[in-house]
């Protein structure tokens, strides 16, 4: 894969990147304090509602970016990848970290609430299984991913960027999105699993 | 050397002229992933032992282990000669914000369900480390390459 990203002429790409896309704060504090509500409140609708809208939106935009998007990326022109990146992630920043904690957070109460964690349940095992993959989506997706999107949109908020540590870190972001996209066929099938037993 | 490489070294590293690129780094982002991996399995643990009265050995070896592979990481980076302690200080103010937040909320579940006060000892310390350790991961991937 074409690894450079960054060798369009200077003023090509935006000035000034918005790392954290400050308008969108004030959606994100809405559904964490929703969130909030919703364990304290300990009712199921609000709790089911945050954990499949949240667990939805996740599993999909983790399979598109990862299965579609990403290869996308790989396949486009590098001053055409870089004005996609740097319109694209500042949305991952503030919308992953947004959907991955309503989705965990209430699954957890929902779990509690509802008795599926409970031992000698059908349902235990594979809520067992879907915590694991959870799990090494977390190293994978807080690790490397998440840390090389920052990094991308850092450099390029530089005067002059540098395409070699662009492209290093997008490629970084291309594969570890494609793993978590793989990932999320298994936390479909546990979780369709789950709600069929 | 490839662009690639590091270094198990822990003594000083000159990070001297060079492309960002081209400089020696220690193994510390893998030590630092290595312990979000500590604390990741820690909380399966403890999540999927949420409903029963489960021993504490594992994710308490688990968190102390985690702790010691973020302070190494943290030693290995403070002393590379001329990290950019701006940059990280930048990305990792607001990233620490953020993780504080999360780990705040997985705490208020645990909380909110009437843990026993000894798996809240084991959560809290297992969610520190975390809130720590990711901005800790994003702060040094970004400055890494700052000149």
């Amino acid at each position: 894969m074409h690894t450079a990203v960054v060798d369009a002429p200077p003023g090509h790409l935006p000035r000034k990147i918005q790392i954290v896309p400050l308008v969108g704060l004030p959606v994100v504090a809405v559904l964490v304090g929703f969130v909030i509500y919703a364990i304290a409140a300990d009712e199921l609708w609000p709790l089911v509602l945050c954990h499949v809208a949240g667990g939805a939106l996740w599993t999909s935009i983790d399979l598109f970016v990862g299965l579609a998007v990403g290869p996308i990326i790989g396949g486009m022109s590098p001053p055409a990848r870089a004005e996609f990146s740097a319109k694209f992630m500042p949305k991952m920043v503030i919308i992953m970290p947004t959907v991955v904690t309503m989705t965990l957070a209430t699954g957890l109460q929902l779990a509690m609430k509802m008795g599926t964690l409970n031992i000698g349940t059908e349902s235990r095992d594979w809520l067992i299984a879907s915590m694991i993959v959870v799990g090494v989506m977390a190293v994978v997706a807080l690790g490397i991913l998440e840390p090389a999107n920052i990094a991308v949109l850092w450099e390029m908020n530089k005067p002059q960027p540098n395409p070699e540590i662009i492209g290093r870190m997008m490629k970084r972001f291309v594969y570890t999105a494609g793993v978590t996209g793989l990932m999320q066929i298994a936390t479909l099938i546990i979780m369709t699993r789950v709600r069929t037993l | 050397m490839s662009a690639d490489a590091v270094s198990t070294d822990t003594t000083t590293v000159d990070t001297g002229a060079g492309s960002a690129l081209d400089r020696p780094f220690p193994r510390a982002i893998e030590m630092a992933t290595l312990s979000l991996a500590c604390v990741v399995v820690g909380g399966v643990w403890l999540g999927s032992h949420a409903t029963e009265e489960a021993s504490l050995t594992l994710p308490t070896a688990l968190m102390v282990v985690a702790a010691a592979l973020l302070a190494t990481a943290a030693a290995m980076v403070s002393r590379v000669k001329g990290f950019s302690w701006n940059a990280f200080r930048r990305v990792g103010k607001w990233a620490l914000l953020a993780y504080c937040v999360s780990a705040g909320m997985i705490e208020f579940a645990f909380v909110s369900n009437d843990a026993p006060s000894d798996v809240l000892w084991v959560v809290t310390g297992l969610l520190v480390i975390f809130a720590l350790v990711v901005p800790f991961l994003i702060a040094t991937t970004v400055a890494r390459y700052q000149d």
